[in-house]
């Protein structure tokens, strides 16, 4: 069995991306073509999440495959017991692709190993969000007119975002230069600043939000959440400090762009959603092309 | 020769230079608990380079690689004889692979490896200090961490 699935981000090489990021362009400037047509997709969602499960399907529905699935695992053979290796095994033989979101870490690791068909892996617990990923680059292409040599700013929870992990993965194939502006015991974990060294990435750690601000082309904001704290006076003490607001804005680049994967909470004023530098609910948009462009990547169709 | 303060065997494997506190660990990651050979072993025994070690024989059995990177976990700066006839026919520095298959768990409770019954499988990133990557959660499961996984 030879086939392509999309787990981590690490799945993708460099031109794979570039490619991915060429179809979601092709699919943004056409957005109903039937390449799946007859084709059965399932959509396996062992834990809600609507926004991932609603982007999935749209993205299906444009390209004229059917969906079949379940977006809770509540009445379903799963709360019966069945395990995760016999749904597998069933479901990849009546569809053609399995996109799968599910609180276990590693779950979709262990389908794409048991499924006959290419497996999407839509969350695996804190691990991965492949999908997310992706069309976070091609927010950032779409705005920059490149991924190459960018300067990105991330600011929140470095600690446990994984949508930052992976990220920090995927851009460092470009050239990138990171800034890390998160409270301390939110900071980033060793093991990736050891990654960025290991591939020569250049990386400033701060606690200090304003510092390089004016010379950012990308603010990627996480949510700070209480119950990530271990010390809650810490938590009192630094939750208004991660809060992005319209005047912080004013002498930063042309050319820079605001990302959130959303939801948020506090940390992005509402009045910074009416600047010409918001962007998150544009990036919210790009994931029906990005993920347009991931199922007929896999499926061989496009 | 030296004498090793545990008997010469005729044929089998010798272990030596385990680290003293790791003796039952490698004898357990090994299964040894449950065979029928003569084994004899001792601990806390004077070692030049290592202060104490721990020293295993057993009679009539050889290990095969996927053993041999079993102790690799416990005792990577071993050594492992076959012997025939009282004669040292073989000697291998252990080494410790690049990846790893069953036998310890993911330290992730959340792991897909302690949730179904899927064996684990790690890529080790630090040679070293041991450090393993659950090749399913990803997560580093670090040599403090190390629990033996039954069957
Ligand atoms: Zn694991």
């Amino acid at each position: 069995m030879s086939n392509k699935h999309l787990v981590s981000i690490g799945d993708f090489t460099k031109e794979e991306i570039l490619k991915i990021m060429e179809l979601a362009s092709f699919f943004e400037q056409n957005k109903s073509e039937r390449l799946l047509q007859g084709k059965v997709i399932a959509s396996l969602f062992f834990e809600p999440s609507t926004r991932t499960r609603l982007s999935f399907e749209t993205a299906i529905n444009r390209l004229g495959g059917r969906v079949i699935g379940f977006s809770d695992s509540g009445n379903t053979s799963v709360s019966k017991g069945e395990t995760l290796h016999d749904t597998i095994k069933m479901v990849s033989g009546y569809a053609d692709m399995i996109v799968m979101r599910h609180p276990v870490e590693g779950a979709a690791r262990y389908a794409s190993e048991v499924s006959m068909v290419p497996v999407v892996n839509a969350g695996d617990g804190s691990n991965q969000h492949p999908s997310q990923t992706l069309l976070d680059l091609y927010s950032i292409i779409k705005t920059q007119g490149t991924l190459q040599d960018r300067h990105i700013m991330m600011v929140g929870d470095l600690k446990y975002g994984r949508t930052v992990h992976s990220l920090i993965h995927a851009m460092s194939h470009f050239g990138v230069k990171f800034t890390f502006v998160a409270p301390e015991e939110l900071s980033l974990p060793d093991e990736y600043k050891m990654y960025l060294k290991e591939n020569s990435v250049e990386f400033t750690e701060t606690t200090d939000f304003m510092e390089q601000i004016n010379e950012c082309d990308i603010i990627y904001m996480t949510r700070v959440q209480r119950e990530r704290f271990s010390d809650l006076m810490e938590y009192e003490r630094v939750k208004n400090t991660y809060i992005l607001r319209s005047q912080m804005l004013k002498d930063t680049k042309d050319n820079l762009k605001i990302l959130h994967p959303l939801p948020r909470v506090n940390e992005i004023d509402k009045d910074v959603d009416d600047s010409p530098k918001a962007y998150y609910f544009e990036q919210a948009a790009n994931g029906v092309y990005a993920r347009m462009a991931i199922i007929t990547y896999l499926l061989g169709v496009k | 020769m030296k004498n090793l303060e545990v008997n010469a065997i005729e044929n089998g494997i010798v272990i030596d230079h385990i680290p003293a506190n790791a003796l039952f660990k490698v004898m357990r990651i090994l299964s040894l608990e449950n065979i029928t050979n003569r084994i004899t072993f001792g601990t806390n025994l004077p070692s030049s380079r290592m202060g104490t070690k721990a020293i295993i024989k057993v009679s009539n059995m050889s290990l095969d690689k996927a053993n041999l990177d079993k102790i690799a976990i416990f005792a990577p700066n071993a050594y492992v004889s076959h012997i025939q006839n009282y004669k040292v026919v073989a000697k291998h520095k252990i080494e410790v692979p690049d990846n790893f298959e069953g036998s310890i768990m993911c330290a992730n409770p959340m792991c897909v490896t302690n949730k179904e019954v899927v064996r684990t499988k790690f890529q080790i990133i630090n040679k070293v200090d041991l450090a393993f990557r659950s090749f399913y959660c990803e997560k580093i499961t670090m040599l403090d961490n190390f629990e033996i996984r039954e069957g």
